[in-house]
């Protein structure tokens, strides 16, 4: 496995249709980069997904550092913005989701996953770049297991350790005779199921986006040749509409990808019910 | 074939992270996070909690200065019912004593018009009593002027004349009385 820049891209470039060549669709494939240096075996190396998400810290830093490092009290129109998102954060998520007494000490951890989770699904259409960090299962499992963690702390803390195994299991003893079922389901669910389909809801959906993505900008340089010209227009536009399309996606995986988080939360510090 | 492909199709679940992507990741959220939780938010959440006490102090201020309007409307309104007042009865007052000066003058007026009428009929009074005096004189002059002259003798003695006159007078005066 050689760094070699003419395989950087995962399809051959020269390939089209009529030309007795296959249709080079995108896979699994897609989503591996060869280490920019390092080596992939020794797993200690350096790989496009890492400079995209240290770049993405960088990128997000310098624009919240640029809005806030001195702030005013008439805001101009950087710090407008970014007082608007870091508003919505906070109003639309974590005060409507855990109220503004509980929320208030998680709005920064919020703020900074939601600006995270976001910018890293941005690298899927930002030029050169295109390539969404989250479609990278490590990236969104760092996240979820660092949200996990907290998730579990605050509800042993709060409830003890048996009122927080009841809290995760949603012991209630009206349910009766089912109620060793009902626990099994919700501990399983809550505990073991949880933080995976956290995890996997923003990896597949932005795993599925960079697919669609790949598809249709492959098919439209695949089918460049003949009769096929009508096709690649057909496909380029596709390009344009799944592009917007992300755009939305992206922020809406963000969004999610937090709002869960919060509501997580509110389970913990929740009273027994 | 590409070499790429090649290890997808070798490599495991895609559902298994790589350990130095997963630590790479959590480095570069700890960074963002930290950067915002220690510096930029506690910034820009100062900024926000000033702005929101200025808009809170300046609505304080402006209704210190409706209240202080008020206050005013109500000392002008006060200051303007005292003065109507104080005129309404500095009217009346004046009203009042020229009424009782009217009054007054008009006692005086009476008072010296009676004194007027008195002293008319005091002087009245003594003229006729004068007249009255100078006529008896006069009458008993005559009539013993003429009773001398029908009996030739001279009455010259005053003092029998005059009690002769007198007693006459006072007898004409009697039946004048008693004809009354």
């Amino acid at each position: 496995m050689s760094a070699d820049p003419t395989q950087v891209l995962a399809f051959e470039t020269d390939c089209h249709i009529f030309d007795g060549c296959g249709f080079p669709a995108p896979g699994l494939h897609s989503f591996l980069f060869e280490p920019i240096f390092g080596d992939a075996d020794s797993s200690v190396y350096f790989n496009k997904t890492m400079l995209l998400a240290l770049l993405g810290s960088v990128i997000i830093l310098g624009f919240f550092w640029a809005a806030f490092r001195k702030p005013k009290m008439v805001p101009g129109k950087l710090q407008m913005v970014a007082e608007a998102g870091y508003d919505f954060v906070r109003r639309g998520i974590v005060y409507e989701t855990l109220g503004k007494k509980e929320g208030e000490k998680y709005v920064p951890f919020m703020v900074a996953t939601f600006f995270f989770v976001w910018m890293m699904n941005l690298w899927s259409i930002i030029p050169v770049a295109q390539f969404p960090v989250t479609s990278v299962i490590a990236y969104p499992a760092g996240l979820a297991l660092v949200i996990y963690v907290m998730w579990m702390s605050v509800t042993f803390k709060r409830h003890g350790f048996v009122g927080g195994l009841k809290n995760l299991t949603g012991y209630d003893k009206s349910l009766g005779g089912i109620l060793p079922l009902v626990m099994l389901i919700e501990f399983f669910s809550n505990v073991l199921v949880r933080p995976f389909t956290h995890a996997v809801r923003l990896f597949a959906n932005m795993f599925a986006g960079h697919t669609l993505l790949l598809l249709f900008t492959i098919a439209s340089w695949y089918l460049l040749n003949g009769i096929g010209i009508a096709y690649a227009g057909v496909s380029f536009v596709m390009v344009i509409v799944m592009t917007a399309f992300e755009l939305f996606i992206q922020a809406v995986q963000a969004y999610v990808f937090v709002l869960l988080a919060c509501s997580f939360l509110q389970g913990a510090v929740a009273e027994h019910h | 074939m590409n070499p790429l492909v090649q290890i997808a199709a070798e490599v495991e679940n895609p559902l298994i992270p790589p350990i130095p992507e997963l630590v790479i990741g959590l480095i570069a959220f700890v960074i963002v996070f930290g950067f915002l939780a220690k510096k930029l938010l506690p910034n820009i959440n100062k900024v926000l909690d000033e702005r929101r006490e200025a808009i809170e102090g300046g609505i304080e201020k402006a209704e210190a200065a409706q209240t202080e309007a008020q206050s005013v409307l109500e000392q002008y309104k006060a200051q303007l019912a005292e003065a109507r007042h104080e005129a309404a009865r500095l009217r009346q007052e004046a009203l009042e004593q020229g009424t009782a000066l009217k009054e007054e003058l008009r006692a005086e007026g009476q008072r010296q018009r009676e004194e007027i009428i008195a002293a008319g009929h005091a002087q009245i009074e003594a003229d006729r009593k004068a007249a009255s005096q100078a006529l008896r004189q006069d009458v008993g002059k005559l009539a013993t002027d003429l009773a001398g002259k029908l009996v030739g003798e001279s009455l010259e003695d005053a003092a029998r004349q005059s009690r002769t006159i007198d007693r006459f007078l006072s007898e004409l005066e009697e039946k004048a009385e008693a004809a009354r």
